[in-house]
C-alpha cells in the first residue's frame, strides 16, 4: 500500500508532486477523513513552498483556486471518481483533454482517487488513532514530501 | 469505449493495469495477500466480501468476475454467491461470516459508519481482529478496484462465459500471475 501511494504520489509523473498530495488531500477531504484530509494537506503544502493557502483553496472550491486549468478539470474527475466510478463522463474527460491533460496523467487521477477512497476507509473503518494537533501533521506532511512513503531499510 | 486508449482485449482492471504496471504490481500484491493468503477465513469468504462490496457499488466487471471466483472456491455453488450479494442476513453462510459483512457494508458506504456495536457483534460471533481488519480492508480495496474500473469506463464484457472460463484460472494462481502476461516481473517489486 505503502508503494502504491509512492508512485501514485512521488513516482516520475508530468504532474508535480504537490498537484497530485492536492488530488489526494481533496479526495479525502471529501470522504471527511480528518486523519488523510491533514496529513496529505500538509504534504501537499510542502511540495508546494509551504502555501496551506492555496490547498485549501482548492478544496474549497478548485474552479476559483490559483492552479492550471487542467489540474481543475481533473480534481473534477476526481470529484466524481470519489462519489462513485460511473459518475465521470466522456465530458470530463474532454474537457482535462481539451486542457492538455495526457492518459496517463487522466489515469493517475481516476487512481490517486479510487486509492483514497481505500486509504479514507481503512483508516475510519477502523477507527484509528487520529492526532488532533495541527503541527503534528506539519511535521508529517514535511516527512512525506521529503523522505516520501517507502521506509528505507538499513 | 474506455476514457482513456488501454491495451486491446483485456476487460476490467485488466486494461489499466497493463497500461500502468508501476500501479498494478502493488495493486495486485494487496489483492493477492487479501485474497489468497493463508488465513482463518477460507477463500470463498474473502471473495464472497469482494463480491458483496462490489455489488453494492454497483460495479459489473468486479462482481461478477469475484462472484465466480467465490463459486469456484466453494464448490461451484453460484446460488450462494447470489444469496450473499441479494439478502446475506438469510444466506446459507456462518453469523460471523454474516456480521463481517456487515462492516464491509459499512466499510463501503463511508468509514465512518462503522460503529462499534458491528466490532463487538463480529467479535461475539468469534471474529479475530485480524479477521475484523481484513473485512475492513478488503471492503475499502474493492471500493479502490470499482472506482478504478468504472471511472475509466473500462471494457466489461457480456458474456458470462468469460468470468466462468477465467475464474479457475485465478483461484488456482492468484492475481498477480493471472493479470499480467509476464508475471515475474512483480516478483521483486
Amino acid at each position: 500500500m505503502r508503494e502504491l501511494a509512492e508512485v501514485l504520489l512521488r513516482g516520475p509523473n508530468t504532474l508535480s508532486s504537490g498537484e497530485r498530495e492536492m488530488i489526494a488531500a481533496f479526495v479525502s477531504s471529501r470522504n471527511d477523513c480528518q486523519f488523510c484530509h491533514n496529513s496529505h494537506r500538509a504534504a501537499a503544502a510542502h511540495h508546494l513552498d509551504g502555501d496551506y493557502e492555496l490547498v485549501d483553496a482548492v478544496k474549497r472550491d478548485y474552479e476559483t483556486a490559483r492552479v492550471s486549468s487542467k489540474l481543475k478539470a481533473l480534481l473534477a474527475i476526481a470529484g466524481k471518481v470519489q462519489q462513485d466510478g460511473r459518475s465521470v463522463t466522456t465530458a470530463d474527460v474532454d474537457r482535462a483533454r481539451g486542457e492538455g491533460a495526457t492518459d496517463l496523467e487522466i489515469h493517475d487521477t481516476v487512481l490517486i482517487a479510487a486509492a483514497f477512497s481505500m486509504f479514507n476507509r481503512y483508516v475510519d473503518g477502523l477507527a484509528t488513532f487520529t492526532p488532533t494537533d495541527p503541527d503534528a501533521y506539519d511535521e508529517m506532511g514535511r516527512r512525506m514530501a521529503r523522505e516520501g512513503y517507502v521506509r528505507k531499510s538499513g | 469505449m474506455a476514457h482513456i486508449t488501454l491495451p486491446p482485449g483485456l476487460p476490467g482492471i485488466r486494461g489499466p493495469m497493463a497500461f500502468r504496471p508501476e500501479t498494478a504490481g502493488p495493486l495486485n500484491e494487496l489483492v493477492d495477500v487479501l485474497l489468497q493468503g493463508p488465513h482463518t477465513l477460507s477463500k470463498g469468504e474473502r471473495e464472497l466480501i469482494a463480491t458483496f462490496v462490489s455489488a453494492r457499488n454497483d460495479c459489473r466487471f468486479c462482481q461478477t468476475i469475484h462472484g465466480a471466483v467465490a463459486a469456484c472456491h466453494l464448490d461451484g455453488d453460484e446460488d450462494l454467491v447470489v444469496q450473499v450479494k441479494e439478502d446475506p442476513e438469510r444466506a446459507s453462510i456462518s453469523d460471523k461470516l454474516k456480521a463481517l459483512l456487515v462492516i464491509a457494508g459499512k466499510t463501503a458506504e463511508s468509514g465512518k459508519s462503522v460503529t462499534a456495536a458491528d466490532v463487538e457483534l463480529a467479535r461475539r460471533h468469534g471474529a479475530t481482529d485480524l479477521e475484523i481488519h481484513d473485512a475492513v480492508l478488503i471492503a475499502a480495496v474493492f471500493c479502490l478496484c470499482n472506482r478504478y474500473v468504472d471511472g475509466l469506463a473500462t471494457w466489461t464484457p457480456e458474456d458470462p462465459a468469460y468470468y466462468r472460463e477465467r475464474a479457475p484460472l485465478v483461484a488456482e494462481n492468484g492475481y498477480a500471475a493471472s493479470t499480467s502476461a509476464s508475471p515475474k516481473q512483480y516478483d521483486s517489486a
